[in-house]
Formats: structure tokens, C-alpha cells, sequence
């Protein structure tokens, strides 16, 4: 039997019984839809988080007191004022350094409250970071070195506290101290779940006096290109060490930042990948039993098929096909469904997703081995049924 | 044509061995009409299935067109069953919701002809059978004598030597039995095709040219 005809008794067979194919079939669409949809929304995740960490500005690199770790608390810091002058000078450009001190408090203004993060800052901030402004002036080398009472709101803090008015020139109140707002930044959106429309940029040396401390809690440097970051980073680490010896910090770069979120991430869309493989396996074992049953019940046909002269190979494989055909058919039905769903999701809910076609690639293929492997059994059996026995069966 | 000596076969059941057969011999040659009778249970479709290359022997010698079945393969019996004999059966084993015409053609798929040449084929068998008007048909369309009138297209459509005919008439009235019964002997002497019947029918295995008896798995006559 020429393997072209195989496929047509193949088809023939399952189409003789459509209600029972089609529900074999819906195991294997739900299974390689869901690797589809969930490998598309781990991967649309992974990407736009790395495009946020990208968006904060290129060739960044933050030094912090203490561990970059994700399960340490961090550390209380040490630096002050004078590690910030040390660091100027290391970086060697004031442009391309800032510093911060962070904390969260109530900003007022008139009758309007709103909690948000207040950052003592460096007037390069915007320098080293990509922010624009959406309206006045962002802080300037006066403020901060006169330690003056002037704030640039995010675009949040701004339509809380004013609404729809203007907010430059008005005054708001921070930890009960009277500040001029003398600009509003241009909306930012999220990045990794911090909302960076909710902050508030003080000269830093105003939030040391406003919060009675010395303290410096992070440098953040912009390298002039990619080559200087990791000596850059080398040299800060090395002068802070000798100032404070008994202390340990540390550098990271964005590329750290992106490589480890690109890895959780990407752990993260594999476990949802083989989770969904699961459901593609136990769609596979409903295949197997479809056909074991499928086998008892046509029993008789396969006796009289080897009656009219076909071999233990043609009955195998016409079942096999069998197999193959429901599981790859499903394969491609639920890549459809994978699609549809992903891009449903996209667009109804924050959660993006990325179709990739490894993923289509993967599922069809995994599908359509899933009939071959659990095919198997089922055709062996049929094709070594003794012909007697199954036609004296009814 | 079939040549069976001392012909025995067996099965193991629970244990217990069960004769079927128990040392049949037997000669069918080109054109023969042989009809087989006996009691329930004394061998006669053992016997068939052994005639048709469906099953091996436990002992003895069985010739099917020259070739020793127990040295045979599964693949070089089923290619035997396939261009030397054509099987009619009680209850038909007709494909359900299978037209008529693909009924027919079924073992010429196993014989690698193209789709156009079997359908050409089988529509030439069933119009010989006179079921010229019914290749659309699926079984459940047809009646019991047009089932089996189907069934003798498709055992003849590979123009095999043997036909073996194990109760052809068991689940027909008498008259649409002998009307199958005429088709199968106008088939055995226009195409000189041996033709095996297996009967209950004392009247009908009178008409054979040859009768064999059977009991407890032996011909006793
Ligand atoms: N697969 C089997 N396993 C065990 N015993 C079997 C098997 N097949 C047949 N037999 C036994 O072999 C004997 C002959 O059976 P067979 O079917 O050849 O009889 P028969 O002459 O065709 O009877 P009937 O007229 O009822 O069709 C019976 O006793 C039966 O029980
Ligand atoms: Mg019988």
C-alpha cells in the first residue's frame, strides 16, 4: 500500500467517525494553544521589561552600599557628602554623575494630599537618566548647591495635587516644609512596577536638611560609551572601599540588570512553556486511548482488511497515521487558537504578548510527534491482531 | 491448487489444549466445487481459515499454490490471501459507512493500484454480480442478499483461484440464497474458479461435485 493511500483510509476512518475525532482533537488544540499563549505573554513580558530597563538611559551604571541582591535587604548607607565630591571627581564630569537620597512622604497642596517618593537629587539627573519635562525647569546647580526649597513634581503628583491646573509656581507642602514647584515631568509610565510618574525631585542637599541626615544612598552614572562602564565602575568601587574600608559595595550595570531579569523571565516563560507541555502530554495519552478503543471497536474491519491481503504494516500504519492526523490537525487548529487567544489578551488586558514562531514551531511539532509516540502502541496492536480472532469477533 | 496433509490444529485455552482439527488431508484443484459439511463445533471454518492462508497449521503439510504456508511470513500470507483466494463469509463484513464500490475495490488497495483503476475495476465486478445500479450504496442502504451479492464482488475483484465460502447463505431467506448460491456456481464454471462451500444445508451441498463430512475435527467421508 503506497503511503499517499495510507493517509486517504486514514482520513477516511476518522471522518467516518467525526464527533470522536473532533473531541480526541480538542486535548491536543487546548494543549498547543496554551503553550502558544503562555509562551507569547512570557515572552511579550520579557520584552517589554527589558525596554523599560532600557528606557531609563544607556550605558548606566548605579553603585549602591552592600549587595546587589535580590533576597538581602539593603544596606543602610554610609556615604555622604564628601564620598559625592570623591565621585565627581572620579567620574570626572558632573554631567554625567548624580546622587540620591530616598524617601517616601506626604506631599500637600491646599486640601490635596498625595504619598509619593521624594528624591534629594543632582540637577545632572536628567542627564543620566532619560526624563523630559513636561513643563517649567528641572533643578539647577544653584539649587542644589544653595540647598534651595524647589521641587520638579511627576506628571502623577502634578494631576493629584492641581488637576488639570498648571502646577509651576505653586506651592506644595513635603514633611510640613513650604516648596516652590518649578516643573512638572512629561508622563513616563511604569518600570518594573514602579510607577515613575508618582515621585518628586528635591536638590538633594534640601532632603539631607529636610530629613536631618548626612547621608547618600546611590550614585547612578551615565559612561560615555560602553567600553569605560566597567572601569568606571572599577575605579568608584575602588576609592569608596578605601574610604570606608570595613564597608562592601557594589557596581551594576543595566546589562547585569537586563541579563538577570532576562534569565528570571526567561525561566519564567520555559516553566510556563512546560506546564503547558503537560496538558500537550495529557492530551497525547487521550490520543493513545482513543485509538486503543478505536482498535477494539473496529476489530473486525482490521480481520477483514488482513483477510483481503493487508500486511501487519499496512494496519499499523493506517492507525498511526490516524494518530498523527488527529494530533497534528488539533496542533494546527490550536496554534490558530494560540494566535487569537495571545493577541485577545494583548489586547483587553496590560499583559503583552509576543507571537514567536519557535514556540508555533515547537507546540506543532511536539503535537505531531505526541501522535507518533502514542500512536505507537495502539497501531502495533492492531497490525498484530490475528486475523481469525478479529473477524470471529462482533 | 491447496494441497492439506495430516492437517492438525490446536488451541491452548486456560491450559487445556482443544483439537479443532485432529489430522485433516485434502486435495482442491483448479475449478473444483467442494462443499464441507458437519455438526457445530467439528472444524469446518478451522478448516476455511487454514484453506485461506488466514492461519498456520499446529502439525502437518499445507500446500497453497505451491507455497508451504508454516514457512510463510505474515506479509507473504497476507500477499497469498491476496492474489490466490477470495473469502464470502455468513455475516458479510462489509465496511459500514463505505459506498458499495469501495467495498469492492478494498483489496486492490492492497495491491497498489491507483485509486481510478480499482473504482474501474470494482464497478466492472458489481455490475457482473448485477449490482450495476448500486455502486453509491453503503450496506446499510442494501439488503442482506445484495450485502453478500457485494461481498462476492470484492472476493472476486482480484480474480483470485480459490473461493471460500464459509456459510454464504446462513443469514439469507432461501430464496435470496439460492439466487447467491447461483452466482457463486455461474463463477465457478465461467471462470473456472475452485470454489469451497461450507453448508448446513443437506440440498445445498447435494449440488457440490464433491462433499466432505466432517466430525471432532476430521473428515469422516
Ligand atoms: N480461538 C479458539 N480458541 C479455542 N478454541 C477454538 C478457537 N476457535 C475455535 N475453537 C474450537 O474449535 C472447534 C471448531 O470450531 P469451528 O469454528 O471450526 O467449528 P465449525 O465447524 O465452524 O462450527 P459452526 O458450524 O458452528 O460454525 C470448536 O470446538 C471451537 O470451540
Ligand atoms: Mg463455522
Amino acid at each position: 500500500m503506497r503511503l499517499a493511500e495510507a493517509w486517504r483510509v486514514a482520513l477516511d476512518a476518522l471522518r467516518a467517525n467525526r464527533m470522536r475525532s473532533g473531541l480526541t482533537m480538542l486535548g491536543m488544540v487546548i494543549g498547543v494553544a496554551a503553550v502558544v499563549v503562555l509562551v507569547a505573554l512570557g515572552t511579550g513580558t520579557k520584552e517589554t521589561v527589558e525596554a523599560q530597563v532600557e528606557g531609563l538611559g544607556s550605558n548606566l551604571l548605579i553603585v549602591v552600599p552592600g549587595q546587589v541582591n535580590f533576597s538581602s535587604a539593603p544596606t543602610l548607607s554610609r556615604m555622604d557628602n564628601s564620598d559625592l565630591e570623591a565621585m565627581v571627581k572620579v567620574v570626572g564630569d558632573r554631567d554625567r554623575i548624580t546622587a540620591s537620597l530616598t524617601s517616601g512622604e506626604n506631599v500637600r497642596a491646599g486640601s490635596n494630599t498625595a504619598f509619593t517618593t521624594v528624591n534629594g537629587v543632582m540637577e545632572s539627573t536628567p542627564k543620566v537618566f532619560l526624563r523630559d519635562l513636561g513643563t517649567g525647569i528641572y533643578l539647577s546647580r544653584t539649587d542644589v548647591d544653595t540647598g534651595r526649597r524647589v521641587a520638579v513634581l511627576g506628571s502623577l503628583v502634578a494631576q493629584r495635587l492641581f488637576g488639570e491646573r498648571d502646577a509651576v509656581g505653586q506651592q506644595v507642602t513635603i514633611a510640613g516644609v513650604r516648596f516652590r514647584v518649578v516643573g512638572v515631568f512629561a508622563p513616563l509610565g511604569q518600570s518594573l512596577g514602579v510607577d515613575r510618574d508618582n515621585e518628586v525631585h528635591i536638590p538633594i542637599t534640601t532632603a539631607q536638611r529636610l530629613f536631618g541626615t548626612g547621608r547618600v544612598d546611590a550614585f547612578a552614572v551615565k559612561a560615555p560609551d560602553r567600553e569605560t562602564i566597567d572601569q568606571l565602575g572599577d575605579q568608584m568601587l575602588a576609592e569608596l572601599r578605601r574610604r570606608h574600608p570595613d564597608t562592601e559595595f557594589s557596581a551594576v550595570t543595566q546589562e547585569q540588570i537586563l541579563g538577570v531579569l532576562g534569565d528570571i523571565l526567561g525561566i519564567l516563560t520555559t516553566v510556563l512553556a512546560a506546564i503547558a507541555g503537560i496538558s500537550l502530554l495529557v492530551g497525547g495519552v487521550g490520543v493513545s486511548n482513543i485509538m486503543l478503543v478505536s482498535v477494539r471497536e473496529r476489530t473486525r474491519e482490521i480481520g477483514l482488511r488482513k483477510a483481503v491481503g493487508a500486511r501487519p504494516r499496512d494496519i499499523g500504519l493506517q492507525f498511526l497515521l490516524e494518530a498523527v492526523l488527529l494530533t497534528s490537525v488539533g496542533g494546527l487548529a490550536g496554534m490558530g487558537l494560540g494566535v487569537a487567544a495571545s493577541l485577545l489578551t494583548a489586547a483587553l488586558t496590560p499583559v503583552p504578548a509576543t507571537i514567536t514562531w519557535w514556540s508555533m514551531a515547537l507546540a506543532f511539532g511536539v503535537s505531531a510527534g505526541v501522535g507518533i509516540i502514542f500512536g505507537v502502541v495502539p497501531a502495533q496492536r492492531a497490525g498484530r491482531l490475528d486475523p481469525v480472532v478479529a473477524l470471529r469477533t462482533d | 491448487m491447496i494441497e492439506a496433509e495430516d492437517v492438525t490444529r490446536s488451541y491452548e485455552l486456560d491450559g487445556v489444549t482443544v483439537a479443532a482439527l485432529r489430522g485433516v488431508s485434502l486435495n482442491i484443484r483448479q475449478g473444483d466445487y467442494v462443499a464441507i459439511i458437519g455438526p457445530s463445533g467439528s472444524g469446518k471454518s478451522t478448516l476455511m481459515h487454514l484453506l485461506g492462508a488466514l492461519d498456520r497449521p499446529t502439525t502437518g503439510r499445507l500446500l497453497i499454490d505451491g507455497k508451504d504456508v508454516t514457512a510463510l511470513s505474515a506479509p507473504e500470507m497476507a500477499k497469498l490471501r491476496n492474489e490466490t483466494i477470495g473469502f464470502v463469509f455468513q455475516s458479510f463484513h462489509l465496511l459500514p459507512r463505505t459506498s458499495a464500490v469501495d467495498n469492492v475495490a478494498l483489496p486492490l488497495v492492497y495491491r497498489g493500484l491507483g485509486a481510478r483503476d480499482r473504482r474501474r475495476h470494482a464497478a466492472a465486478t458489481l455490475e457482473r454480480v448485477g449490482l450495476g445500479h448500486r455502486l453509491g450504496h453503503r450496506p446499510n442502504q442494501m439488503s442482506g442478499g445484495e450485502q453478500q451479492r457485494v461481498a462476492i464482488a470484492r472476493a472476486l475483484v482480484t480474480s483470485p483461484k480459490v473461493l471460500l465460502a464459509d456459510e454464504p447463505t446462513g443469514n439469507l431467506d432461501s430464496a435470496t440464497g439460492v439466487a447467491v448460491l447461483d452466482l457463486l456456481e455461474r463463477l465457478n464454471t465461467d471462470d473456472n474458479v475452485a470454489l469451497v462451500l461450507v453448508t448446513h444445508d443437506r440440498d445445498v451441498a447435494a449440488r457440490a461435485h464433491r462433499q466432505i463430512a466432517m466430525r471432532d475435527g476430521v473428515i469422516v467421508q
